[in-house]
C-alpha cells in the first residue's frame, strides 16, 4: 500500500515539514501541501515552464521533480520574490512596465526563470533573453514585452548593484 | 485630478496580484473538504462500449466514489443542451456529458472517479474495466462527406453537419464580365488552443440555501449558468457561475462542456466539493479545436486588377459533435468581401462532422480563414497580372468617403452588413511606410548575396468586432464612498479590470486604482454574454460609460439639491461634488451614498431613487469593424527549409484606445498567434485510427521567444458611431491577418521559383518539398 515519506524543506524562509508519497510532484508538494499556489502547472511534462521555481538557487521545473528529491533543500516560489516589507523584486516591477503579462498564469514561471538567469547575467543581450526564455511558453504577449521586462529588470538590478 | 484615465496608458490593476503570485485560478481555490476528479476518456475514435465496470475503481481506498452517466439517474440520461440552435444545421448533435453507449473520438468521456486527492483519482481511472468495439472512423472531412463513408455516429443518416451560403451581388454576371478568372484550391489547418492554464472546475452544493456554486474557468458564466440550469433541471436563481481569475480562453473556454454539468452531478451527490483540473495531455483531447478547411476559390476580375466577383467552395472540419451551433462555420463566410468593395461573393460551406475532437472558434474563429483565402487571392491577382500587391489592394479597398459601406449581404440576424467607419488605404500605407517597402529590393538583392532569400509579405483585413446585444454594467458607490464597477463580462488576460475602472474613473474625477472592479461572476447583476468576437470592450464599455454617467449626475443633482446650487455650479473632483470656485465647499460621495440607503424612519428625499448607483446596457444590433494592414519580412533558406522572420510591421484600428499599453498587448500576441498558425502550430490525426499524434508541447509547436520577430505597432483610431465611446475590438485583429501575411511574405521570397503557397501550416519539410516540386518542374 501507499508508503508515505516525511519530507523537509524551506520554502521562502520557512520550514514546512509533510508526509507525502514518493510519487508527489515538487510541484503538487508546493501547491497542495503548502498551499503556496502561486507556481503554476502549464503541462505537467516539464516543456512550459509555468511551474518553474528556484530550489537551492537555481530554475527548476517542479513538475518533472518529485518533492521527496527536493527533502532538506532550500526552495523559493514567487510568493518569496519581493522582499518581506513587500518591495517588489526588480523583475517583478518590470513585467508590470512592461506589459510582460497578461493572463498572469505564465508569469511566475517566467519571473523565477528571469531571477534566477540575471544573479549569474547582470548584462544580458535581447538575444540572451530570448534564448534564457525559450523554455517557457506565453501564449498571451508574444514575449516581447516579457523580454523588455528582463532588459529592464537586469539595467535596475545593475544600477542596484 | 484632472488627468483622464480613458485612452492614457495606465498600469493594469490586475497585475499586482499576478506578479505576486496572488491570482485565484480555479485550482488555487482551495475549499475545505474537496476532493479531486479524474474522467475516464475513450482511447478510440469510434467505437461501441461493450463493458464498463467501476466497481475495481471504487475498491481502491482513498476513492469516494466512481459515476457512469447511468449512475447519476433518470434526469442526467439526456444530452448536452444546443449551445446555438441554427435551423441550417442538418445533423444536431450534442454529447452525452458522459458517454453511453457509443465514443466518437479519442478523448470522449466515459466514467469520471472522485477521490481523496488527484493521485487516487488516476488511480481509480486506471482500474476501471472497459470493453469498446472498434468502429469504422473517419477523420479527412473531403472523405466524411463521400458516399460510403463510414458514419461518425451510427444514428447518422450523413456525416454532413450545415451548409452555409454566403451570397449578394449578381456573382453570374461578375464572371461574364470578367477579363480574366483565376482559380487556386487552398488548405488552411488550424489546431489547438493552448491557453496556458487548463480547464478546470470546482462545483460546491449548499444544502443549507440550495445552491449550486462552479467555479469554472470559462469565458462564459452566465452561459454555463444558462445551460447547467436546463440540463440539471434547476431554476437559474439557484445556481451561481463564476469565472475567477482565468489563465488565457482565446475562444474554446467560451463553450460550455460536459464536465461541468459532471463535477457538478458529483458535488450535488456526494455533498462535498468537487475539483477537476484538466491535465495538458486531457487538453489535447477534450478542449475543442480548430482544423482543418479545403478551399476552392474563383476570382473574376478586370485586366487592371479590380475584382468583380469571387466563388469559393469550402469544407469545414466540424469534429463529432456540434456543441456550439454554427458559429465557427459562419465566422468562415461572413468575413467576405473583407476590406473589399466587391459587388458579388457567393460563398458555400459544407461543415463535415468527423471522429476527432469538435472544432469551435479560437482566436479569431473563422475570419483568418476567410482572410486568408481573400488575401490570397488579392495577391494572386496581382502574381498573374503582374501587378504590385499593394495595387491590387488599394484599387480594390473601399474608399474612406463610402462609410458607411453595405457590402450587400445580411447578417443571420436580418440586419446589413454596414462597415461603419476606417481608412483602409491610410492603415495599409501606415503599415508599407514603416516597413520601407519603397528599398525592399535592394534589401533582397544583400540577402541574395548571402544565400538567403528575402521576402516581403502584406496582408490586410477588416473585423466585425465587438458583436451585438450587449453586456451590462453596475456602478454603485458605497457607504464609505468607493466606487464599484460590477460587470458580468469576464477576462482571460485582456485587462478588462482596468479598462472598466478607467472609463468609470473619469466620471468621479479619480484614478483608476481607486475603483473596484469586480467581474464574471452571475450573482453580479447585470446580465452578460460572453467574452468572444474582440467584444467584451466594446458592449461593456459603453455600458460602463451609460452607469457611470447616471451615478455621478445623481450624485450632482443631489448634492445640488442639498447645496441648493445649480447643477451647473457644481463639479466632481477627488470624489468629491464641489462647487466650482469655491474651495472647501463640497460633499464626499460617501456622504451621498448613505443618503439614499434604507435608515430607518429616515425617507429617501423626494426625487430620489434608492442607492447611489445604476445599471446600464448599451444594446446594439450590429458589430463594429475594426481593420488594419500587416506587412513582414522574412528570409528563407532553401536548403533546409527554415524561415526567419525579421521584422513584423502592424497598422491598426480600433477606434477609441481605452489604454494604449493593452491594446499593443492584444496585437502583438494575437500576431505571434497567427504566426503559430503560419508556422508551428498542427494538431495531427492518424487517418486510419482517428488516434491524436501529438498530446504534448513537445510534439505540438507554439511560438517561442527565440522565432519571433521584432513586432512594430502604429494605431489609428476611427471612432464608431455604434457606440458612444467610439470602440472598436482588438482581441484578434492581430491573429486575423496574421498567416496570409507570413505566408504571403514566403511567396515573394521564393517568387524567383515560382513556389506558390496555398496552405498552412508550413513546416520546413512541407516547404522543402514545395521547393523541390518545382524545382523538378522547371527541370522537366
Amino acid at each position: 500500500m501507499t508508503t508515505l515519506h516525511s519530507v523537509e524543506m524551506t520554502i521562502n524562509g520557512k520550514t514546512y515539514r509533510v508526509n507525502i508519497e514518493a510519487r508527489t510532484t515538487l510541484a503538487d508538494f508546493i501547491r497542495h501541501s503548502c498551499g503556496l499556489t502561486g507556481t503554476h502547472v502549464g503541462c505537467e511534462h516539464g516543456v512550459c515552464g509555468a511551474c518553474t521555481l528556484q530550489v537551492d538557487g537555481r530554475a527548476v521545473r517542479s513538475c518533472t521533480m518529485y518533492a521527496v528529491q527536493a527533502d532538506g533543500a532550500s526552495v523559493t516560489t514567487v510568493e518569496g520574490l519581493a522582499r518581506e516589507d513587500g518591495e517588489l523584486h526588480p523583475v517583478q516591477q518590470a513585467f508590470s512596465d512592461c506589459n510582460g503579462l497578461q493572463c498572469g498564469f505564465c508569469t511566475p514561471g517566467m519571473q523565477m526563470t528571469i531571477a534566477s538567469y540575471l544573479e549569474e547575467n547582470p548584462n544580458p543581450s535581447e538575444a540572451d533573453i530570448r534564448e534564457l526564455i525559450s523554455g517557457n511558453i506565453c501564449r498571451c504577449t508574444g514575449y516581447q514585452g516579457i523580454v523588455r521586462a528582463a532588459l529592464l529588470a537586469a539595467e535596475k538590478m545593475r544600477e542596484a548593484r | 485630478m484632472g488627468v483622464r484615465n480613458l485612452g492614457a496608458a495606465v498600469h493594469r490593476i490586475e497585475d499586482g496580484r499576478f506578479i505576486t503570485g496572488k491570482g485565484k485560478y480555479v485550482d488555487d481555490i482551495r475549499l475545505p473538504g474537496t476532493l479531486s476528479a479524474a474522467f475516464l476518456r475513450s482511447s478510440e475514435a469510434h467505437a461501441r462500449i461493450t463493458a464498463l465496470d467501476l466497481s475495481a475503481a471504487r475498491n481502491i481506498p482513498g476513492v469516494v466514489a466512481a459515476f457512469s452517466l447511468r449512475d447519476f439517474g433518470p434526469q442526467a440520461m439526456q444530452r448536452m443542451v444546443q449551445a446555438y440552435p441554427n435551423p441550417a444545421i442538418k445533423t444536431d448533435i450534442t454529447p452525452y456529458p458522459l458517454a453511453l453507449d457509443e465514443v466518437c473520438y479519442v478523448g470522449e468521456p466515459i466514467a469520471i472517479v472522485i477521490a481523496e486527492n488527484r493521485y487516487l483519482a488516476e488511480d481509480g481511472v486506471q482500474a476501471i474495466v472497459l470493453e469498446l468495439e472498434s468502429l469504422p472512423c473517419v477523420i479527412d472531412a473531403r472523405e466524411a462527406l463521400k458516399p460510403g463513408a463510414p458514419k461518425v455516429q451510427l444514428a447518422f443518416e450523413s456525416n454532413l453537419s450545415a451548409t452555409l451560403n454566403w451570397k449578394f451581388g449578381d456573382i453570374d454576371k461578375a464572371f461574364t464580365d470578367a477579363d480574366h478568372v483565376f482559380s487556386e484550391e487552398y488548405f488552411q489547418h488550424r489546431g489547438s488552443p493552448h491557453f496556458m492554464e487548463c480547464r478546470g472546475v470546482l462545483a460546491q452544493s449548499d444544502l443549507v440555501s440550495d445552491r449550486l456554486t462552479l467555479w469554472s474557468s470559462t469565458q462564459s458564466p452566465f452561459l454555463v449558468r444558462r445551460y447547467l440550469a436546463v440540463y440539471l433541471g434547476r431554476d437559474e436563481s439557484s445556481i451561481r457561475v463564476v469565472a475567477p481569475d482565468v489563465g488565457g480562453g482565446f475562444g474554446p473556454k467560451a463553450v460550455h462542456y460536459a464536465e461541468e454539468l459532471v463535477v457538478a452531478m458529483a458535488a450535488e451527490r456526494l455533498g462535498r466539493p468537487v475539483k477537476w483540473i484538466e491535465d495538458r495531455r486531457e487538453n489535447f483531447v477534450s478542449t475543442n479545436q480548430q482544423r482543418d478547411q479545403w478551399w476552392q476559390v474563383s476570382v473574376a476580375c478586370k485586366a487592371d486588377g479590380r475584382i468583380l466577383g469571387i466563388r469559393a467552395q469550402c469544407i469545414h472540419d466540424n469534429g463529432a459533435y456540434v456543441p456550439y451551433g454554427l458559429l465557427l462555420p459562419n465566422t468562415s463566410v461572413v468575413p467576405f468581401p473583407g476590406p473589399y468593395a466587391i459587388a458579388a461573393v457567393d460563398i458555400q460551406l459544407h461543415s463535415a462532422l468527423t471522429n476527432a475532437v469538435p472544432t469551435t472558434p479560437i482566436r479569431g474563429a473563422g475570419r483568418p480563414n476567410a482572410t486568408f483565402v481573400m488575401e490570397r487571392t488579392a495577391d494572386t491577382v496581382a502574381r498573374e497580372l503582374g501587378l504590385d500587391r499593394a495595387e491590387v489592394r488599394r484599387l480594390n479597398f473601399i474608399r474612406k468617403e463610402q462609410f458607411p459601406y453595405e457590402t450587400g449581404a445580411k447578417l443571420p440576424s436580418g440586419v446589413t452588413v454596414q462597415y461603419d467607419s476606417g481608412d483602409y488605404h491610410q492603415t495599409l500605407d501606415m503599415a508599407l511606410t514603416a516597413s520601407q517597402k519603397d528599398t525592399f529590393e535592394s534589401r533582397r538583392q544583400e540577402a541574395a548575396k548571402r544565400g538567403k532569400w528575402r521576402g516581403l509579405g502584406i496582408a490586410s483585413y477588416n473585423e466585425d468586432s465587438g458583436l451585438p446585444p450587449y453586456e451590462g454594467a453596475t456602478v454603485k458607490v458605497l457607504p464609505n464612498g468607493r466606487v464599484v464597477v460590477e460587470v458580468g463580462s469576464c477576462a482571460q488576460g485582456q485587462g478588462l479590470e482596468t479598462i472598466v475602472a478607467q472609463i468609470a474613473a473619469d466620471y468621479f474625477g479619480l484614478q483608476t486604482h481607486d475603483v473596484l472592479v469586480r467581474t464574471g461572476d452571475t450573482d453580479l447583476s447585470a446580465i452578460a454574454l460572453s467574452t468572444v468576437g474582440s467584444r467584451v470592450a466594446a458592449t461593456v464599455g459603453p455600458s460602463v460609460h451609460l452607469a457611470a454617467q447616471q451615478v455621478k449626475e445623481k450624485a450632482i443633482r443631489l448634492a445640488a439639491r442639498d447645496f441648493e446650487a445649480s447643477e451647473n455650479d457644481l463639479e466632481m473632483i477627488d470624489g468629491r461634488v464641489c462647487i466650482k470656485g469655491v474651495p472647501g465647499k463640497s460633499v464626499g460621495l460617501g456622504d451621498l451614498s448613505r443618503r439614499l440607503i434604507a435608515n430607518v424612519n429616515l425617507p429617501v428625499p423626494e426625487g430620489f431613487s434608492p442607492g447611489l448607483e445604476a445599471t446600464a446596457y448599451h444594446t446594439t444590433s450590429r458589430p463594429v469593424y475594426a481593420n488594419g494592414s500587416n506587412v513582414c519580412e522574412v528570409e528563407v533558406d532553401i536548403d533546409t527549409g527554415e524561415v526567419h522572420l525579421l521584422d513584423y510591421w502592424v497598422a491598426h484600428d480600433c477606434g477609441t484606445i481605452i489604454n494604449p499599453r493593452l491594446v499593443d498587448g492584444q496585437i502583438i500576441g494575437g500576431v505571434v498567434h497567427g504566426i503559430g498558425n503560419a508556422l508551428f502550430e498542427h494538431m495531427k490525426y492518424d487517418r486510419e485510427t482517428g488516434q491524436p499524434l501529438c498530446n504534448n508541447l513537445g510534439e505540438y509547436l507554439l511560438p517561442l521567444a527565440t522565432e519571433m520577430p521584432q513586432i512594430h505597432l502604429q494605431h489609428m483610431e476611427s471612432p464608431t458611431p455604434v457606440n458612444p465611446l467610439g470602440i472598436k475590438g482588438a482581441g484578434e485583429g492581430g491573429t486575423i491577418p496574421g498567416i496570409a501575411c507570413v505566408i504571403s511574405a514566403i511567396e515573394d521570397a521564393l517568387k524567383p521559383l515560382g513556389v506558390k503557397i496555398n496552405e498552412y501550416p508550413l513546416s520546413p519539410e512541407r516547404l522543402l518539398e514545395l521547393i523541390d516540386e518545382r524545382r523538378y518542374h522547371k527541370a522537366s
